[in-house]
């Protein structure tokens, strides 16, 4: 099915470890199979869907060694729930690897540094099993420049790269990707912890470098060399996605745009200039040859005088991501008036919920809205969103299924028209900024709030949940939320029947995190068959012990149960750290001192 | 120099629920001048267009966080301090409750205990103020994105102006609950900048305004304003880069907000210090 965004998964992924945990239990088949297996192999590699590449592992052994053989591409949701090993022996023939590390919560700095993920052992055992390696898209990872180097070194074909909010490595590590990748396509670096040494990476893409197709370094600071990335560009013809740095300064990105205009998804630099003539005279032309572009993103720095300048695409925007630019509510509102095709958008509270306003009356396709604090640390802060910018979204938005709000009053009828007004939420995370806060009119909690969103919406994948909010919020999750998959908790709960009602009423759960909760060991052990159905558990700062602990891991021996310590570590007997996860790796060999496997 | 009390989303004042009772006598000192805009908070008067929406978009303020939730804390749960309730400015508030027409946080009834259960072992948090960490739940990438906005292009005043944007300045008010931010480049004279200042505070004068769509009587209401703020001489002063509080309105505009980090609606007699002007005398500057 075309989609009109060509980066957006197709097919929800599945962890290989269901799969290749049942191959445990497959017996012998008759061979009642009609076809030949060059015939199944070659109807199933029309299977995309990782999903379904499972069902059909399990119908028999022939299906499973043909859906083997034809698969191509691999996703691990958790790195340590199987060895490289094990994955190279299942499937011989993979060109393209998703690989997630690192719980989530280590992007908000609650797991140590040197915590485990490394891409390395996964990349040794490619480079033998795999040397036609294409793709390899890592999350959470911790990535050397060695590793960096070993990947360009090793990999003749390889053509894609995509580091999202990976740590350990630095520029030198893209120096290697850019000189010895002959054949790359993409290189998107995301959010990383990286060590910036400078631009002179981009310098490295050699002259025969024309096929790339996405490059995505806005999450760099140091400034490039634009002579290269104006000539990189210009013999690039099917360049699609371009996202710069801060650095590139808008006439430069002028004459960039000049050189492809067949470009799709546009990140700019800096949005503003001191001009001597208005801007809008001086750029008013910039956009005007790029008729494929559907996304925006970047305008750094952007005010008024300079957004006009982007009003010429806005007509076919379906996505644009404003969460860098300090826009207020009457910017926001004539830019959104061009902008009737948006499917997507990203903004910063700044527009207040007067721009929210806008965002409900001009996005009537909107699917998808987040909004990000501009001053989140700053507690004498008033400006923002509330609740009745959220509202005025949804009366607007019908089609709404994605959402993440930041914002610091809430009440619990506001979600609950929310809920009435959007029934299609897929995800929905409110984070009330203040934790433990209640409903700012009733003082009551925020239970009847996410009663409503669960209650209504049947189709709620992801929930993360904030502000007051008692054991009923949990009640209604458990008996409610029959789809949901992932969920996010903190500063929440009364007791252990809260963490047990989700455990015991969603059939679907594969991830929950929680942290700073009231649920201690009867909680923890209530989901003792659960855990192995899902991907993983987080707990930190709850009240579980090192006892309870043990006695999960006990139990169930296919679960590594980990514990980590304190740096400051006195009282052995809490567990403040607690991650557990199924695996057929069994335990990690690579765990730091800090990091107990019980 | 009194700080602004500063009040959480139920209007308790910020002091961890410990220490409120040794603070209840700086309170009641607080209360005399609270009692101003509390009779005030009693008329059914409306605010400005426009004003109200900003009210309530500012009403709630981020209450305290919680002390002891950071990350690695030793104790057990059951260890941590939760009762968030306390005494604040109850009394005062609690009459005003059924005159109110809107939402402003700040004349909320403070409660003295929570409802429902969750005041015994619940996840009630206590009321200090210290940050978290990882909450909320933003990554490195775009916290060190803003920070950088912040001193890159003035968002707080410690930059330098030339690489435009947005120039926020806190302001606070003697007796107001609470700071607010403005944008100082969107004013081109002193002129715009107190007029906005009294449209901005007036609810701290006038009363509580309304809520979302319903006009006021601007002419009468604004006539309200500026004999209030100039009878009970209300005096506008700033902080300059060296730290130096001075009375807005002795340096040309341009140098003025160069120089501006932080403003302050003094009440007429504290700022006996600094020499004697009046808000005209601002206002026939330009």
């Amino acid at each position: 099915m075309p989609t009109m965004d060509p980066n957006r998964k197709k097919s929800k992924p599945v962890d290989l470890v269901d799969s290749v945990d049942s191959r445990v239990e497959l017996t012998e088949s008759t061979r009642s199979c009609p076809f030949p297996d060059e015939v199944l192999e070659r109807v199933l590699s029309l299977i995309d869907s990782h999903k379904d590449r499972s069902s059909v592992s399990l119908v028999c052994k022939d299906w499973y060694n043909a859906e083997r053989w034809s698969r191509r591409h691999v996703f691990i949701g958790n790195c340590y729930s199987v060895s490289p090993e094990i994955v190279a022996a299942r499937f011989p023939r993979i060109r393209s690897v998703t690989l997630k590390g690192k719980p989530r919560f280590s992007d908000f700095n609650l797991v140590p540094e040197d915590w485990g993920a490394d891409v390395h052992p996964w990349l040794s055992v490619f480079s033998s099993a795999y040397p036609f390696l294409e793709e390899l898209r890592l999350k959470r990872m911790a990535v050397s420049d060695e590793s960096l180097e070993f990947l360009a070194t090793s990999f003749h074909g390889f053509k894609a790269l995509s580091l999202l909010s990976c740590d350990g490595f630095s520029t030198d590590g893209l120096k290697a990707i850019a000189s010895h990748c002959k054949n790359l396509t993409e290189l998107d670096i995301q959010e990383n912890g990286i060590d910036d040494l400078g631009g002179h990476w981009l310098s490295c893409f050699p002259e025969s470098q024309t096929s790339l197709e996405v490059l995505n370094f806005a999450s760099l600071n140091s400034e490039v060399s634009f002579d290269a990335l104006e000539k990189l560009v210009s013999r690039c013809k099917s360049l699609r996605v371009l996202k710069l740095n801060r650095n590139i300064s808008l006439d430069q990105l002028q004459k960039l745009l000049l050189h492809c205009p067949q470009l799709m998804e546009l990140g700019t630099g800096t949005f503003m200039q001191e001009l001597i003539s208005g801007p809008v005279t001086e750029f008013k032309n910039m956009f005007s040859n790029c008729r494929k572009l559907v996304t925006v993103s970047g305008l750094w720095d952007a005010t008024p005088l300079y957004l006009p300048v982007i009003y010429p695409v806005c007509a076919s925007l379906t996505f644009l991501n404003l969460s860098y630019a300090t826009l207020q509510s009457s910017e926001l509102a004539n830019l959104l008036f061009h902008c009737r095709s948006l499917r997507r958008l990203w903004l910063l509270d700044t527009v207040g919920d007067k721009g929210l306003e806008a965002v409900g009356s001009c996005c009537p396709l909107l699917e998808e809205l987040r909004v990000f604090p501009a001053d989140p640390f700053d507690q004498e802060i008033f400006l923002g969103v509330t609740e009745s910018g959220f509202v005025s979204v949804s009366r607007g938005c019908p089609k709404l299924r994605h959402v993440l709000y930041f914002c610091r009053q809430m009440t619990n009828a506001a979600v609950a028209t929310i809920a009435r007004n959007c029934p299609d939420f897929t995800h929905f995370r409110l984070c009330i900024m203040n934790p433990g806060q209640p409903d700012y009119l009733t003082k009551e909690p925020m239970d009847e709030a996410f009663g409503a969103i669960v209650k209504t919406c049947t189709k709620l994948q992801r929930l993360a949940v904030s502000g007051l909010l008692t054991d009923r919020t949990f009640e209604y999750i458990g008996q409610h939320a029959k789809n949901m998959e992932t969920l996010s908790v903190a500063f929440a709960g009364n007791s252990d029947l809260g963490m047990e009602c989700v455990l015991k009423g969603c059939p679907k759960l594969r991830k929950l995190e929680i942290r700073d909760c009231p649920f201690g060991n009867a909680a923890l052990l209530s989901g003792l068959t659960k855990y192995e159905s899902m991907r993983s558990l987080w707990m930190s700062a709850c009240n579980v012990t090192m006892n309870a602990c043990r006695m999960l891991a006990k139990e169930k021996p296919r679960l590594n149960v980990e514990v980590m310590r304190d740096e400051e570590g006195s009282d052995d007997s809490q567990a403040h750290k607690v991650y557990v996860y199924r695996s057929v790796a069994g335990p990690r060999r690579d765990a730091p001192p800090f990091v107990l496997t019980l | 120099m009194s700080v602004p009390l500063e009040h959480d989303y139920i209007g308790l004042s910020d002091a961890s629920s410990l220490e409120r009772s040794s603070e209840s006598s700086n309170i009641s000192s607080d209360n005399a001048s609270n009692n101003v805009f509390n009779i005030k908070a009693t008329e059914l008067s409306l605010g400005l267009p426009g004003f109200a929406k900003n009210s309530e978009e500012n009403a709630a303020k981020s209450g305290p966080a919680i002390k002891n939730y950071m990350s690695g804390a030793k104790r057990g749960f059951s260890d941590v301090n939760f009762s968030g309730s306390g005494k604040g400015i109850n009394g005062v508030f609690e009459k005003n409750q059924t005159q109110q027409l809107v939402s402003s946080s700040y004349v909320k009834p403070v409660e003295e205990e929570k409802k429902g259960p969750v005041s015994e072992n619940g996840s009630v948090p206590p009321s200090a103020k210290v940050q978290v960490v990882g909450w909320p739940p933003i990554r490195s990438f775009r916290k060190n994105t803003m920070a950088t906005n912040l001193s890159k292009s003035g968002y707080v005043a410690e930059a330098n102006l030339g690489s435009g944007g947005c120039l926020y300045v806190k302001v606070s008010m003697d007796g107001a609950p609470y700071l607010r931010k403005i944008d100082l480049k969107i004013y081109h004279n002193y002129a715009e900048l107190s007029k906005a200042l009294e449209k901005m505070f007036s609810c701290f004068t006038l009363g509580q305004c309304t809520s979302n769509g319903i006009k006021g009587r601007e002419g009468l209401t604004e006539s309200n304003l500026k004999d209030l703020l100039h009878g009970s001489e209300c005096v506008l002063t700033y902080e300059d880069k060296d730290g130096d509080w001075m009375l807005v309105g002795d340096v040309p505009w341009e140098m003025f907000i160069d120089s501006c980090k932080r403003l302050r609606i003094m009440k007429g007699s504290e700022a006996i210090g600094l020499a004697p002007r009046s808000m005209d005398k601002c206002k026939k500057r330009n």
